[in-house]
């Protein structure tokens, strides 16, 4: 095979493009990975607590969230089958439901932290450092684990609307729809940390 | 002598993009540019750091106080460090010389994302600024090391934060340059370029791209633990808060190890460069090299623990990792022969970049055998922490990655600018550096098996004439690189209009005009031979 020689056209060809996303998502992965191998060595020596601690989310809205990512993935991946069949309206309809999905998980999200808050369980709040060691270590990494990954779907979001603004303009077509492959990676990454922080932190008590 | 152009064509220096002056270099999406413009940056950021370096070796040519307090100096060689770990040597060889030459030895136009290459350029000066401001605003300059220990990094009260945010943005941008070369490799190699058919220089900017993007996430988000642990008390690392110190060491070595060899994997991937080209002479052992290159990338990644022989961890991962530190040995030795090889029997012309690699080799080697030295168990307990430490890795670093730094420098400068520096200077800079250099270092292996602790900003005064030398070896080593750059810079305008070829090279950056023309090629080039084939040696 040989290859054809960009940085002459404008245009980034996409599987040039998708290769370049594949290995920022490695990145993430490892960025979530330090978080995860904290998490496996801090429950290993504080397992009393994070049982405890564990019992106190609240499944439901951890299920309805974990439910509605999944479906966000659905319809972003309906969302490039659209285009490619040419369906630019469609296309569009589906990412918009895919932010719409993203716009109910955060709020459950806001609720879910807002709730912790109304009992002054923050970070560094005074109920919070009269806990146990071992439960202000379970919540200071559920804050961190849930933040840092309700922050990618906030960047989420903004890729794909971004993206709904590219196909409007005719930029990304049946032909060329490389950033909304790349978008739709993007968001699917989200779903899949999230599938993992999920029973993590919510199921295993 | 030629004091005005004599080449036709236009260069990439003289190519009008949209905007004019300074505006055309900050907009430019040209690998070249941005490679020069990293360029610029890492000069200046190295002398400041050198200029903090000097001020330590005033302080400690005496016992006691002398210029400055003890927090001050903590201060300084927190900012010395992080300076010249995360803004001058990660990046260095890498963002420099790769971006400039890894299209142009490849056959490319430019990088894959030429506008990501842009943007990682400014995430870097972001990261710079973020890091020289974390001296001034705040309450005082870092005092922790540039390895943030915790707790401390999480209880000093001066400006820790801003050095860590420094320390994550460039981060950022070391794994942005490190994608975009790894995808530039793969899809951007002129036709009939197979894997093996690349030259060395392009393979080990490819081992370390996967080093960048494989190991610094972990301490990008290390970085943003430590933080939230400052900020919002979280307790990760800090055993008050319930944390696990140990688990910071952990995660901070896992990239900070790694992070050693992209420092020098490019400084190899130059030496290997220069070697067959001053000796006339087909590299010797392409695929041992191309495939050691890899090989410490792999194994690198497993040996962090060596910097925590002392700290409790069990017996057994004490052994395996200092097994695995030997064995990480092996392919730099396999290098260092092959090195070696390529000169014997080959005609040697010794211009200034061949004797810049060649010291590259006998620092190099001193460091590396240094380094065994710590790897094992029971020298490192004895050594742990001494100035032996800091002898040991600024032989790698400054000796190893700075002088294959330099040794680019003269190699490349024909092509960059289409001038020629002079030669005679270029020898009498080396000369004064390479002393200096062993002047500088050399009596700290000595301080340190003595039991000369690092980071102490006094001694006893036993250790007075070590330290009396080894900060006279810090004035030569100034004096020699003021002189080395001074000779580049002078000579960057001034100097003698350089040939194409200037040291009869083969690779494809000396079969096109210098300086290159904005696109690099007209046509792209279709590559039939292996690299290294020169006309005399072949049969």
């Amino acid at each position: 095979m040989t290859n054809t020689s960009p940085g002459h056209t404008h245009q980034i060809d996409s599987e040039t493009g998708k290769m370049g996303m594949w290995l920022f998502l490695f990145t993430e992965l490892f960025l979530f990975g330090g978080l995860f191998l904290a998490y496996a060595v801090l429950r290993n020596t504080h397992s009393e607590g994070f049982h405890k601690a564990a019992a106190e989310l609240d499944i439901f809205i951890g299920t309805i969230n974990t439910v509605v990512l999944l479906m966000s993935s659905m319809t972003v991946a309906m969302s490039i089958t659209a285009l490619q069949k040419d369906n630019k309206r469609l296309a569009i309809r589906l990412l918009l439901a895919t932010i719409f999905l993203a716009g109910v998980f955060m709020v459950n999200k806001y609720f879910e932290w807002s709730h912790k808050f109304e009992h002054h369980l923050w970070p560094g709040s005074e109920v919070y450092l009269n806990l146990e060691r071992s439960e202000i270590t379970f919540y200071g990494l559920y804050y961190m684990m849930t933040g840092l990954h309700a922050l990618h779907v906030i960047i989420g979001a903004i890729l794909l609307v971004v993206t709904i603004f590219r196909i409007k303009a005719g930029v990304q077509h049946s032909g060329h729809y490389v950033l909304l492959e790349n978008s739709a990676l993007y968001w699917h990454l989200v779903d899949l940390i999230w599938i993992f922080l999920f029973p993590l932190l919510y199921l295993i008590t | 002598m030629g004091k005005q152009d004599t080449y036709s064509h236009i260069s990439y220096l003289e190519h009008k993009g949209r905007f004019k002056g300074i505006m055309s270099w900050l907009t430019s999406t040209d690998h070249k540019k941005i490679g020069l413009m990293y360029l610029y940056a890492i000069v200046v950021f190295f002398f400041v750091a050198a200029v903090l370096g000097v001020l330590m070796r005033i302080e400690k040519m005496n016992p006691g106080p002398d210029i400055m307090d003890a927090q001050t100096y903590n201060g300084i060689f927190t900012l010395h460090g992080v300076i010249m770990i995360f803004i001058v040597v990660i990046p260095g060889i890498a963002a420099v010389f790769g971006n400039f030459f890894l299209p142009i030895m490849i056959g490319a136009k430019d990088v894959a994302f030429p506008k990501l290459n842009l943007f990682s350029w400014y995430v870097y000066i972001i990261g710079a600024i973020l890091g020289v401001l974390s001296q001034f605003a705040g309450d005082g300059p870092p005092d922790t090391g540039w390895t943030f220990y915790v707790p401390y990094a999480a209880n000093s009260s001066t400006n820790v934060i801003f050095a860590l945010t420094a320390a994550f943005v460039l981060g950022f941008s070391s794994i942005l340059t490190g994608l975009n070369f790894i995808v530039t490799i793969h899809r951007l190699r002129a036709p009939g370029m197979t894997f093996f058919k690349m030259p060395l220089f392009p393979w080990s900017l490819y081992a370390t791209a996967w080093i960048q993007i494989l190991a610094t996430p972990i301490v990008g988000i290390t970085l943003l633990m430590v933080i939230a642990e400052r900020v919002l008390h979280i307790g990760f690392f800090d055993p008050a808060l319930g944390g696990d110190p140990l688990l910071f060491q952990h995660l901070f070595w896992i990239y900070s190890h790694p992070a050693v060899y992209v420092m020098i994997l490019p400084a190899m991937g130059v030496v290997t460069e220069i070697f067959p080209t001053f000796s006339q002479k087909p590299v010797f052992g392409y695929g041992a090299i191309a495939i050691s290159s890899l090989a410490i990338a792999v194994v690198g990644y497993f040996v962090w623990g060596h910097h925590m022989f002392t700290t409790g961890i069990s017996y057994w991962s004490r052994w395996f990792f200092s097994f695995l530190t030997f064995i990480v040995a092996v392919p730099s030795a396999i290098k260092v022969f092959n090195w070696i090889s390529t000169m014997y029997g080959g005609s040697i012309q010794m211009r200034p970049p061949l004797l810049y690699a060649i010291s590259f080799i006998f620092l190099f080697l001193i460091g590396g055998f240094t380094g065994l030295t710590l790897g094992a168990l029971a020298t490192n307990v004895h050594v742990h922490d001494t100035s032996f430490v800091v002898a040991h890795f600024h032989y790698i670093i400054f000796g190893g990655m700075g002088f294959a730094f330099f040794a680019a420098m003269h190699y490349w400068f024909p092509k960059i600018y289409g001038r020629m520096y002079s030669d005679k200077m270029a020898y009498i800079a080396w000369g004064i550096l390479f002393v200096g250099f062993n002047v500088l270092y050399f009596p700290l292996f000595i301080l340190g098996l003595q039991g000369m602790p690092r980071r102490y900003f006094d001694y006893l005064p036993e250790y007075h004439n070590g330290h009396l030398i080894s900060s006279i070896g810090a004035f030569i080593t100034f004096t020699g690189l003021i002189l080395m750059i001074g000779n580049l810079i002078y000579h960057r305008r001034r100097g003698v209009v350089a040939p194409s070829n200037p040291y009869q090279g083969v690779t494809l950056e000396w079969q096109i005009e210098s300086p290159p023309t904005h696109e690099n090629f007209e046509t792209i080039p279709v590559i039939q031979n292996p690299p290294y084939l020169f006309k005399k040696t072949e049969k």
